[in-house]
């Protein structure tokens, strides 16, 4: 008997942290413009110590532009994004107590995508109102989903992914129907955007991403052991004392915000949410105490890494990193499922 | 066996207040319950005036053909719905109106249909009978491992602790759900058709231990199963349901009336004495007259026959 604790859960995010630092200095190492690895850790190092002293004579302006104006802010983004959709990934697996469930296949990323559009076709100038209304398309969905994936009171995995399915393609139509309303010169921005983009950075201040992403993690963490209880039934685990509606209500809200901040800086980017979770399981199990932590930073490696490859694959061009998750995401998904079956 | 001679002491056999004593943990006092559709609309199933009670370390089994309200009355029992009238009472509260947590750490119930979306390892499962007794983020201590480690001790399931819950048989995965509700330290343990996916075998060595079980922690527990002859053999009382309604409630040798059975089950059967004083039924009529010492009724066997098809 080998009861999870918090230290095991801070050696194994340690642990995952520093892959994702070395993961990041290889992605503001590689592109375009040459910088050394050396110079890279110096850029980063007399970087931080820069803002508190305010002192950022030392480092090389063009060092400063590539990894500071650049770099950093990209993958800074590819973080963001990765921690958001593999946290609400994992949720949305416990919580309709389905393996294959995730933002994307679910239709909840197509939901928030379509509120990021009508935001764009309708206030353009107003920042926050993308977020916001990614948020509520988001929540929408997922309601939609879920009583539309019941049958006969019971949620069921099969009708749950049906309705998912059908969700997106609908929510698709509809962006398809305001696309051809947008300009020839928004629409290319906007396909590539629906792919799951990282390259145009966000209206906002990263650090406000940074803090919501937080608040909602926290938010879902508070509930990591209701949840490993509510993945052995909500019956169950109504038996043993949980609040279930209280969990539910809270998981749902906070990783339909997770989609909502995701989608509405970088489009729909699919298979995160899905794999990252499945990932971490294979690796640490799946007590949800662990689960969260590991696969905000799981799939914030993941998510870097894959649009490190995206803008340097095809150099000087770029890919969508949607479509490079999908690329990649796609082949381990049928491998997953087939070993599942068998 | 114990049970025999708490049966036997018994005053005045035959009424309910023969067995209703002054230590009386759970009563349930016409306790009654619909199911609708809507609030608006007829019920579609009515639960029945229920009336019975059961002292510490007492077992009762909730007895009945498919659809006769089993499920229902043990629902309201642990506070899952509240009973539309009279009175359901556990030391003198009602679990319904206890807060969730509370009621875990009283009342533990054990289900069949619980699969599994990840495997877990035994010892993380029975782990999870702790759950009430900590914050809503929790870590276990030591303390809530030697608590699991004893359940599960106690249900002579110690050497499976680090196995896979998906690798188990059905016998053994019915002593680790067990363990999970012996964890929760339970006043109260209500079991669904724990028999359910168990050989004939299995089915007794799981009554043999439910009755050691409730000696040794003291708990009442209530048992709904289609057994009609263990029942009889390790039970303290019994509740005939049918169609919803009560038909009878007391001790085994009172309820299993030839005519009253032959009715509720709408099948030909006998009741004969065993040896210890207890009744046993029979089949009668058919060819499977012979085996029907193994056996309670050919709809049952039918039933356990699926034995292992639900442990993937």
């Amino acid at each position: 008997m080998r009861p999870l604790t918090p230290k095991r859960i801070a050696w194994i995010c340690a642990g995952l942290a520093a892959i994702l630092f070395v993961i990041v200095v290889f992605s503001l190492e590689v592109g375009a413009s040459p910088i050394s690895v050396t110079d890279v850790v110096k850029t980063l190092l007399r970087g931080t110590a820069a803002m508190f002293t305010g002192n950022w004579g030392s480092i090389p302006p063009s060092n400063k532009l590539i990894v500071f104006g650049l770099r950093l802010p990209r993958i800074a983004l590819a973080v963001l994004v990765g921690a958001a959709l593999s946290v609400s990934g994992a949720s949305f697996q416990a919580l309709l107590r389905n393996p294959l469930a995730d933002p994307y296949v679910l239709g909840v990323s197509s939901g928030a995508a379509l509120g990021a559009i009508f935001s764009l076709a309708w206030f353009p100038h107003f920042a926050w109102t993308m977020q916001i209304l990614a948020f509520v398309g988001a929540l929408l969905t997922i309601a939609a989903v879920y009583f539309l994936g019941r049958r006969g009171g019971q949620l069921d995995s099969t009708t749950l992914l049906l309705a998912g399915i059908v969700a997106a393609s609908f929510l698709s139509a509809i962006i398809m129907f305001l696309m051809t309303t947008l300009s020839g010169r928004d629409l290319r921005g906007m396909a590539f955007w629906l792919m799951g983009d990282l390259a145009t950075p966000p209206a906002l201040r990263l650090r406000f991403l940074f803090i919501i992403l937080l608040i909602a993690i926290g938010a879902i963490y508070t509930t990591a052991s209701d949840l490993n209880l509510i993945l052995t039934g909500e019956r169950e685990a109504h038996h043993l004392g949980v609040n279930v509606a209280r969990v539910k209500l809270v998981v749902y809200v906070g990783a339909s915000l997770l989609t909502g901040l995701a989608v509405s800086v970088s489009g729909a980017i699919g298979y995160v949410g899905l794999l990252i979770p499945h990932v971490v399981r294979m690796f640490f199990g799946s007590d949800y105490r662990l689960l969260i932590p590991a696969s905000a930073l799981g799939g914030a490696i993941a998510v870097t890494l894959a649009d490190t490859l995206a803008r340097t694959i095809v150099a000087p061009t770029e890919l969508p990193v949607g479509a490079m998750t999908a690329a990649i995401g796609a082949p381990v998904f049928i491998y997953l499922l087939r070993r599942r079956l068998t | 066996m114990n049970s025999h001679e708490m049966a036997a002491s018994n005053p005045s056999p035959g009424t309910l207040a023969g067995w209703v004593e002054s230590r009386v943990r759970l009563v349930v006092e016409q306790a009654s319950y619909a199911y609708s559709a809507s609030g608006a609309s007829a019920p579609n199933f009515t639960l029945g005036p229920v009336t019975f009670s059961a002292r510490q370390r007492e077992i009762v089994g909730i007895l009945g053909p498919n659809a006769s309200g089993k499920s229902t009355l043990l629902s309201v029992i642990a506070g899952e719905v509240k009973a539309l009238s009279g009175r359901v009472e556990l030391d003198g509260k009602p679990p319904a109106d206890l807060p969730l947590r509370d009621r875990a750490q009283r009342i533990a119930i054990v289900h069949q249909e619980s699969n599994l979306l990840f495997p877990l390892r035994v010892w993380e499962y029975v782990l999870q009978g702790r759950y009430p007794y900590g914050r809503r983020l929790r870590f276990e201590n030591e303390a809530d491992c030697l608590m699991a480690e004893n359940a599960l001790a106690q249900v002579g399931a110690a050497h499976l602790t680090d196995r896979r819950m998906d690798e188990l048989s059905g016998g053994e995965r019915q002593r680790v759900v067990l363990a999970r509700a012996l964890a929760q330290q339970p006043q109260l343990l209500l079991l669904d058709e724990p028999t359910r996916y168990l050989d004939i075998g299995g089915k007794v060595e799981l009554m043999r231990r439910l009755r050691r079980l409730s000696e040794e922690n003291r708990y009442t527990a209530v048992v709904v199963t289609h057994e009609l002859n263990l029942a009889a053999e390790f039970f303290d009382a019994v509740v005939l349901l049918q169609g919803g309604k009560c038909v009878a409630a007391g001790k085994p040798e009172d309820v299993y009336r030839r005519d009253l059975l032959e009715e509720v089950f709408k099948t030909q059967l006998e009741v004969e004495k065993t040896a210890t004083g207890r009744p046993r039924v029979i089949l009668r009529g058919q060819e499977q007259q012979n085996d029907a010492t193994q056996g309670d009724s050919a709809d049952q066997k039918k039933e356990s026959g699926g034995a292992d098809k639900d442990l993937q």
